[in-house]
Order: C-alpha cells, then sequence, then structure tokens
C-alpha cells in the first residue's frame, strides 16, 4: 500500500515567495567593509591617534600657550628642559616647546597641502588621459614624462631663487611636481575600469565624458588614490625638512621641524634637546603617517596583504 | 629596442632642453643690476665694463644662445663672485667626492638592502622578518639628518672621525672618514630595498615555476639562484633610479654635515652666495646626471624584461 503524497506537504513552512529577496543583515559596503578591517588594525589605529594628537597640538597649543614662539630672551639661552620651558630654550631663548608646535604646523601643513594638490590634480589628470587615451592620452603622458625628468629640489631651489626663500616657493614648487605620480597612477586604473560594462551603459545613456570620469571611473579607484596620498604627505615633509636643513625652505622668525633641526644640529653636543625634540617629533608623525598608509593599504585593498 | 632607446634619447633631450631654458630665463629677468651686487657701489665706467664682460649688455635673447652654444662646447660658465674659476673646474674638482659617496651609499644600500629582503621573505613571520620590517618603516620615517648627527653622536669621535674627507687621492683613500656618512646616505635606500626585495620574493615563491623547479628535485640553493633570485630582482630596477636621485638630493645634507667638499656642499653654497653662472651650472649638471640615469634604468629594464618593451612599443 502506497501512502498518498500530497504537493502541500512539500511546501517550506514559514517561506513566503515575496520577502526571498529582503535583505536580512544590514547591507555592508565597501567603505564600511574596510573601516571594520582597520578598526581591527591596532597599529593602525594608535597611528591615526597619534597623528589626531599632534595635529590637535599643532593647532591649540601655539594657541593657548601665553609664550610668543618668537619671543627672545638674552637671558635664558640654552635653559634644560624644566618646569617654566617644557623642552627648554633654544640659542635666542626662544621655548622650544611652543616653536615645536608652531614648526609642525608648517610640515603638517606643506604634507596635507602637496597631498590635496597631488590628490586633485593628479586624479582628474590621470582620469582624463586614462579615459580618452589616443592622441590626448599620447600628449598628456609626454608632459609628465617630461616633468617627471626635473627633479624636486632644483625646481624648490629655481622657484626660491627667482620668488625668494620660504613658504609660497616651496607651495608652488610642491604644485609643480608632486602630481605626476598619482597622475599616471590613476591612469593606469582608468585604462583597465573603462573596459567595463557600467561605463558602457552609461555612455548609452548619453552620459558625458566628464560625468563618467567622475562619477564612476575615480570612486573606483579612491583605495589606490587613499593609500597612495597617505603614503606622500611625508613624502612632502621630508622634502621640506631637507630644505629647511639647509637653509633653503622656511625663513626666519618662522619655522619648521626642518629648520629647528638644523639650528639644533649645531648645538648638539652641548644641548642635545634642541636636537632631540624636532627629531623626534619629525621622525614620529612621518612613522605613524607610513604605519597608517600600510594599515589603509590592508583595509581598502585586502589582495595586497603580503 | 633600437626604437626603444631613441624614444628615450628624445625625451632627455626635451627634457634637459627645458631645464636649461627655465633656469636660464629665471637667472636672467630677476629685478635688479646683476653688475651692483657687492656692498660698495661700483663706479660707472667698471659696471659698465663688468656688464660688457658678462654679456648682460645685450638683449637676454641674445644671451641665451650664446649660453646655449657655449653648454654645446662644454662651457659651463664662469663664476660672478670668484672671477677666474670656471664651473668646470668646479665640477671637476669637487665632484670626484660626491660621487665617491653616493657609489659607496648605493653599492652599501644596494647590498645590505637585498639581502634583508631575502633573508625576510624566507624567514617569514619569525623576529628576524619583524626586525627588518622595523628597520624599513623606520628608515623611511627617520630623514637622513637626524641619522646622520645622531652616528655623529653616538659612534663618531672615539672610534670614527665625525666630519672631514680625504683630500688627497680622493677615490681610495681615507676610508675611516666615509664611513658615517655612508651609512647615513644609504639608511634610507636600504629600507627601501629589504621592503620591496621582500615583497617581490613573496610574490615570486608563489609562481608555480617554484613549484615546478622543486618537483623537478632542484636543490633549495639552486632554486634561490636560478629561479627566485632573477624574477625578484626584477621590480627593484623600477625603484632604482628615484633611489640614485634620493642619494643625489641627500648629499646636499650630508656633505653639509660631515663637511665633506662635494658638490653638493658647493650648490648649497652658491645658491646662497646667489652666484648665479655657477647656480645654473651646477644645477644643469645635477639635472643632466639624473635625468640620465633615469633613462639609462628605463632602458636596462627594457632589456632585462621584455615585456616592458613590447608594450611600450605598443602604446
Amino acid at each position: 500500500m502506497i501512502k498518498e503524497y500530497e504537493q502541500e506537504l512539500f511546501e517550506v513552512v514559514g517561506y513566503d515567495k515575496e520577502v526571498a529577496d529582503a535583505i536580512v543583515r544590514p547591507n555592508i559596503t565597501y567603505w564600511k567593509d574596510a573601516w571594520r578591517r582597520l578598526r581591527k588594525n591596532k597599529v593602525a589605529i594608535f597611528s591615526m591617534v597619534t597623528l589626531l594628537v599632534i595635529g590637535l597640538s599643532c593647532i591649540l597649543i601655539p594657541i593657548l600657550s601665553r609664550v610668543d614662539y618668537t619671543g627672545q630672551n638674552v637671558a635664558m639661552t640654552h635653559l634644560k628642559p624644566g618646569s617654566q620651558h617644557w623642552f627648554g630654550t633654544d640659542e635666542l631663548g626662544r621655548d622650544v616647546f611652543v616653536r615645536l608646535w608652531m614648526g609642525g604646523r608648517v610640515s603638517i601643513l606643506i604634507g596635507l597641502l602637496g597631498a590635496v594638490v597631488s590628490l586633485v590634480f593628479g586624479t582628474l589628470y590621470g582620469g582624463i588621459s586614462g579615459y580618452f587615451g589616443g592622441l590626448i592620452d599620447d600628449i598628456m603622458m609626454r608632459i609628465v614624462e617630461v616633468i617627471v625628468g626635473i627633479p624636486y629640489m632644483i625646481v624648490v631651489i629655481l622657484v626660491s631663487i627667482s620668488l625668494g626663500k620660504g613658504l609660497p616657493s616651496l607651495i608652488i614648487a610642491l604644485c609643480i611636481t608632486s602630481w605626476t605620480g598619482l597622475a599616471r597612477l590613476v591612469r593606469g586604473q582608468v585604462l583597465q575600469l573603462k573596459e567595463n560594462e557600467y561605463v558602457l551603459a552609461s555612455k548609452a545613456l548619453g552620459a558625458s565624458p566628464m560625468r563618467i570620469i567622475l562619477k564612476h571611473l575615480l570612486p573606483n579607484t579612491m583605495s589606490v588614490i587613499i593609500v597612495n596620498t597617505t603614503f606622500q604627505i611625508p613624502g612632502f615633509m621630508f622634502a621640506e625638512a631637507f630644505l629647511s636643513f639647509i637653509g633653503l625652505g622656511v625663513q626666519p622668525p618662522y619655522t619648521s621641524w626642518g629648520a629647528m633641526a638644523a639650528l639644533g644640529q649645531q648645538q648638539m653636543s652641548y644641548y642635545p634637546h634642541e636636537l632631540l625634540f624636532p627629531a623626534v617629533a619629525i621622525s614620529l608623525t612621518m612613522l605613524t603617517f607610513n604605519l597608517l598608509g600600510d594599515g589603509l593599504r590592508d583595509a581598502l585593498d585586502p589582495k595586497l596583504r603580503q | 629596442m633600437g626604437r626603444y632607446i631613441l624614444k628615450r634619447l628624445g625625451y632627455l633631450l626635451v627634457t634637459m632642453w627645458i631645464i636649461i631654458t627655465a633656469t636660464f630665463f629665471l637667472m636672467n629677468t630677476l629685478p635688479g643690476d646683476p653688475v651692483q651686487t657687492g656692498t660698495k657701489l661700483l663706479p660707472e665706467a667698471v659696471a659698465q665694463n663688468l656688464r660688457v664682460k658678462w654679456g648682460f649688455d645685450k638683449p637676454v635673447t641674445h644671451r641665451y644662445v650664446i649660453y646655449l652654444n657655449n653648454l654645446l662646447h662644454g662651457d659651463f660658465g664662469e663664476s660672478m663672485k670668484t672671477p677666474g674659476l670656471t664651473a668646470n673646474a668646479i665640477i671637476r674638482d669637487k665632484f670626484p667626492a660626491s660621487a665617491r659617496l653616493g657609489l659607496q651609499a648605493i653599492t652599501f644600500g644596494l647590498l645590505v638592502g637585498l639581502i634583508l629582503g631575502i633573508i625576510a621573505a624566507f624567514k617569514r613571520n619569525t623576529w628576524i622578518d619583524y626586525t627588518v620590517i622595523f628597520i624599513a618603516i623606520a628608515g623611511i620615517s627617520i630623514p637622513s639628518f637626524v641619522l646622520a648627527a645622531l652616528l655623529q653622536k653616538v659612534i663618531g669621535g672615539s672610534l670614527l672621525p665625525i666630519i672631514g674627507w680625504p683630500s688627497t687621492n680622493v677615490w681610495l683613500s681615507g676610508f675611516e672618514y666615509t664611513i658615517l656618512p655612508t651609512l647615513a646616505a644609504s639608511f634610507g635606500s636600504i629600507a627601501t630595498y629589504s621592503r620591496f626585495m621582500r615583497t617581490s620574493v613573496l610574490e615570486v615563491l608563489n609562481n608555480d615555476y617554484i613549484l615546478t623547479a622543486k618537483a623537478k628535485g632542484l636543490s633549495r640553493r639552486e632554486i634561490v639562484q636560478k629561479h627566485v633570485l632573477r624574477n625578484s630582482l626584477i621590480p627593484i630596477i623600477t625603484i632604482f633610479a628615484p633611489q640614485m636621485a634620493g642619494i643625489v638630493t641627500g648629499s646636499f645634507v650630508i656633505e653639509r654635515i660631515f663637511c665633506i667638499p662635494g658638490l653638493g656642499m658647493y650648490y648649497v653654497e652658491s645658491i646662497n652666495g646667489r652666484d648665479f653662472p655657477m647656480i645654473m651650472a651646477t644645477t644643469i649638471f645635477f639635472s643632466f646626471f639624473f635625468i640620465i640615469s633615469i633613462v639609462l634604468m628605463d632602458i636596462l629594464y627594457g632589456i632585462i624584461d621584455p615585456r616592458v618593451r613590447v608594450s611600450g612599443e605598443k602604446r
């Protein structure tokens, strides 16, 4: 005797065709996912916090402190770190603690400004060059090749000779040379990405090239851009420190970590603290930027992790 | 390949021309009378003679043509601050010290960096690996002038001379003077090379041909020598040229800290002294050196890795 099985018995209980496509868990975007990975990376988070502390100190301490960073006091030169002057004083009796944070403003400003210029100009340039291809790409890349050939230091030196030494010259030179690396990188990415179907779809819908570049191509290269920028910032700060060290960068009464280290180096054998503080400040900031860059790369592009 | 080299040389000429032209016009269109720069005002007759001597009586475009012509004949000009001192003599005089420092730093940095990178890759996730990673990150985070000062303070003095450079027999004598500057100049490239080499070796080790080599029964040594090393060295060449440039520009600082009478130090001096013909000459010399090295590296890369050449010709 065969038992009768009816169709109803085979229907899944509690199954509703209408809600089959409903998403139960919250949708995790690429950025949320990356942030989740980054949060697990203790070194990167530590670097981020350190950078925030350094940045806030640079902004706040010179404002809050009653000591003027240019104020000289010939009676109190080369003081050791103590309760009145936390990091001691330099050869003109200026307070090293306040100067350190003022110098940090210049160093970090240069780093961030270079990053912004290279970010905006480099991505647009690379995006346009990669998207249009052909003759436009050829001409634009030839221009890049010529600019890459000119050493950064030479540009700074030439600009500072004609405009005078100081912050503006550094920034102008940075604007001329900083963007080429990113432009090449973005171009390479765009060359790959523009063959994708969504670009074709967008084109078919009548989107203008600029819209495709800005809305579809560049957001997809964002991870490369962010990682590259994080590594570029310490590079710019390095360059500024170098130039200020040999006397071509920031001029007194303004100061930067490179300029302070240059002064400190002359006093090194007797008053090591004058070199120590700016040197530690530069190294620590670079280190945290580099570590943060490593963390970001791992978080944004897990394939690259070694 | 011939076309590729020709193309590279073409860019070289264009870049050089742009640098020369930019340098010339920046220096020659500065406001002020270039003859009357001293503390005392020269009598008009003397100033006029000087103007004729330096060619300032001619229009700037005319001077530009003369300057280009002189450069093509290998004449870099003459100092305005030290009459009779030609730029050619300065370069001949000062360049060997810089070149020795650069060569030593490049060789040392490359050797140590590569070895560290290879060891780190093979001893992955051990304390050796972590030490190398730490050196690599410290190396790109600590500016060379900080390291130089640190070396002077810690090692210098009792063991090694802090400053100075051999003045006679520039290439071979006085090795103890060159140790600290070489260390300071090469630390950054040790860091970069070891980092890149580690990644590169790890990538190569993942390839199927390494598995094939193992399956064929090659010894570990043979695998490393014939397969791992050769393939992982290729990406290193791309970062070699920028590293070289870094050592050249780094030498401005290192030479100053260690009082090395090299071209980098003279360059900074001539900039601070506003000795325009000398600034132009050294700028052009440095740029030329830099660009030539990049082009050579590119060509070398094309020879070693045929894939680059092919894509270079297609584009």
